[in-house]
């Protein structure tokens, strides 16, 4: 038996919604219909009146989960695209992230952001949220970037008493598998060595972990030992594990799929060249999709963002210099 | 209201003497609204507010010394001085603490009111008040349509205060009334005349009823005239002596005196015994919040906005 990223992400709703009566999901079609991506697929039936429909009405949505998380329940919610969150903004931002700090009262709602790009979904179906939202205090960012992380990341998202931005690459929804569920997991905080290295040091999380790993295969061909760190939470930032890895290699890049400015990989090499300078025996370097939107083409979109060959020769560079 | 009226106007000497730190927003005018939204609500119910509500706060049991902690930043109160003025709120009593985000709280309501249909719990109403320039906003449609889709318990009181701070209703909509909309809503709609208390007693009343039996949400729209500026910082210039001078200007707590007397409710010598017990309570909350600590900057509990911090803190000890 095997299971997708995205059948992960089902099968810890369905656990969610059977474990815990609090635990409901709302969203654009998630209903009857199963969800656009089919992430809920299924759990409408299996739990009549806890998997509901909304209108196309993302703010209010945001709203109405807030509302219930303050009522005591543990809301899902699903946007269709992560691109559709911004219509939410004020609501995630302004109320669910400033409510406990602002009143006492803790504000638990998940919300699931299917983000990343994939081969022609062009502007607006692709986009990479995770830096605007780790921005705000008040809000936990995970980015999980395997089946099992997926499975437990949201479990363990519907188990925190904040609001948690959910970020699941549909990118890896169909393509990544595991033989089956995961029955323990780390702590959704810690990040985690993907794989071990003695020459440089690439931190990442997301999608961008896979392109990672096939770029230290390939530059194993070339003798070079790359270590890959698995992120896994952008926000809290694990710099423990970034800093002990570095203090391994010497070396760092860091690789995103947002967009360059500003971001996750700056933060990761600020923190490392403000706290770990003398760790370094090259500068650091940063990998992110260019900075204009997400193209449609696939010839441009494959451009646009890290793939295992440009991070292999990002990496070059560092290991290089 | 008298009592919110005569708290207003300490807040305002307040804000002049120096004392207020940001803002200070009145209810000058809408105290006859406000109230009857309060004193028809019940315990289990919630209520987001907007800035001029405070008659209808404390009609709907907020503490009288939240509003003075808030504004003084005294640390014991709800808000703990992390927010003030007139954002506090305690959400586990339904009473929620506005953001500033016009629009942005009903939807709120709606998710308090969806999550107790799902729980089981009946009975339960939200309102949620706003002024007239937040119909314009994207956040209020959405969330009155999705009450109107999902049958919330749901009523939300319109001001129409005549000016969003400075923007005049020409500015702000085009259709004749905003009641109209409730049409457009699918939603019961009722109009009231603002400035008069036995009018707003009974047409927010009733919306509130029908909502708590089950007749899906309610709009009411009050006509009324803000009695001062958007803040105390706001002379308010813009408004005209015709307009002050229309019916809209009437000062809904004299009207409402001059209503008791003829109705032979209370003498003047009672309603002045009012004043000065109100008096009373205003002097002894504002002397307590004074009294009471500022908040303290190195105290680290200020500088962590997560519920979870604990469970990161014991794992970071853990490793």
């Amino acid at each position: 038996m095997s299971i997708t990223y995205l059948e992960a992400i089902r099968a810890a709703q369905a656990r969610a919604l059977a474990e815990d009566p609090r635990v409901f999901i709302y969203g654009q079609d998630v209903g009857a219909f199963g969800g656009a991506f089919k992430a809920t697929k299924g759990l409408a039936q299996e739990f009549p009146g806890r998997v509901v429909d909304a209108p196309i009405s993302e703010d209010a949505m945001a709203g109405l989960a807030i509302g219930a998380a303050l009522d005591g329940l543990r809301p899902i919610l699903e946007m269709q695209f992560a691109d559709f969150s911004t219509l939410a903004f004020n609501q995630i931002v302004n109320q669910a992230a400033t409510l406990f700090w602002r009143t006492n009262v803790p504000c638990p709602l998940t919300l699931r952001l299917p983000c990343g790009g994939t081969a022609g979904s062009g502007p607006f179906h692709s986009q990479m949220l995770e830096t605007i939202y780790a921005h705000y205090p008040g809000l936990v960012v995970l980015t999980p970037a395997t089946v099992e992380d997926a499975y437990s990341m949201l479990l363990e998202a519907v188990a925190i008493d904040d609001p948690v931005i959910f970020c699941e690459h549909k990118f890896l929804y169909y393509h990544l598998k595991a033989e089956a569920l995961p029955t323990e997991a780390l702590p959704a905080n810690e990040a985690r060595i993907a794989r071990t290295g003695r020459d440089l040091t690439i931190v990442t999380y997301s999608a961008m972990v896979h392109e990672a790993l096939a770029a230290a295969e390939e530059l194993r061909g070339e003798g070079w030992e790359v270590e890959v760190v698995d992120l896994r939470s952008v926000k809290p930032l694990d710099t423990d594990t970034v800093m002990a890895s570095v203090a391994r290699t010497g070396r760092l890049l860091c690789v995103g799929e947002a967009f360059p400015w500003g971001g996750v990989t700056a933060e990761v090499v600020a923190r490392v060249v403000s706290e770990g300078f003398d760790l370094l025996d090259a500068p650091p370097m940063r990998l992110n999709a260019k900075d204009t939107p997400v193209p449609y083409h696939p010839n441009l979109w494959s451009a646009h963002r890290p793939t295992a060959r440009t991070v292999a020769m990002a990496a070059r560079k560092v290991l290089h210099s | 209201m008298l009592l919110a009226r005569l708290f207003d106007e300490k807040f305002a000497s307040l804000y002049r003497a120096g004392k207020i730190m940001g803002g200070v927003f009145l209810g000058r005018g809408q105290e006859a609204l406000s109230v009857s939204i309060g004193v028809h609500l019940r315990t289990g119910d919630v209520f987001a507010p907007l800035i001029r509500d405070l008659a209808g706060r404390l009609a709907f049991h907020e503490p009288v010394l939240d509003a003075a902690r808030t504004y003084l930043g005294s640390v014991q109160g709800p808000m703990r001085g992390r927010d003030g003025n007139v954002h506090r709120g305690r959400p586990k009593s339904g009473q929620l603490a506005m953001i500033s985000h016009l629009g942005a709280m009903i939807s709120v309501v709606n998710g308090i009111l969806f999550a107790r249909r799902m729980r089981g719990v009946d009975g339960t109403v939200g309102v949620a008040s706003y002024g007239e320039g937040a119909t314009s906003t994207g956040s209020f449609h959405e969330a009155l349509n999705q009450a109107a889709v999902e049958q919330l318990p749901l009523v939300v009181v319109v001001a129409n205060n005549q000016f969003a701070y400075s923007t005049p209703t020409v500015r702000q909509f085009a259709c004749d009334s905003l009641l109209a909309r409730a049409t457009g809503y699918g939603v019961a709609g009722a109009a009231v005349d603002g400035t008069d208390l036995g009018a707003c007693l009974q047409v927010v009343g009733r919306a509130i009823a029908q909502a708590r039996a089950g007749r899906g949400p309610q709009l009411v729209v009050a006509s009324l005239l803000r009695l001062c500026g958007h803040g105390e910082h706001d002379d308010a210039q813009y408004i005209s002596p015709a307009l002050k001078a229309s019916p809209a200007g009437r000062d809904c707590v004299k009207v409402a005196e001059q209503y008791v007397l003829q109705q032979e409710w209370a003498g003047a010598d009672t309603i002045a015994h009012w004043r000065a017990e109100a008096a009373q309570t205003i002097e002894a909350a504002v002397v307590t919040a004074q009294r009471e600590s500022a908040p303290d900057p190195f105290a680290p509990h200020y500088w962590s906005a997560l519920a979870s911090q604990h469970r990161w803190e014991r794992r970071e000890e853990g490793s």
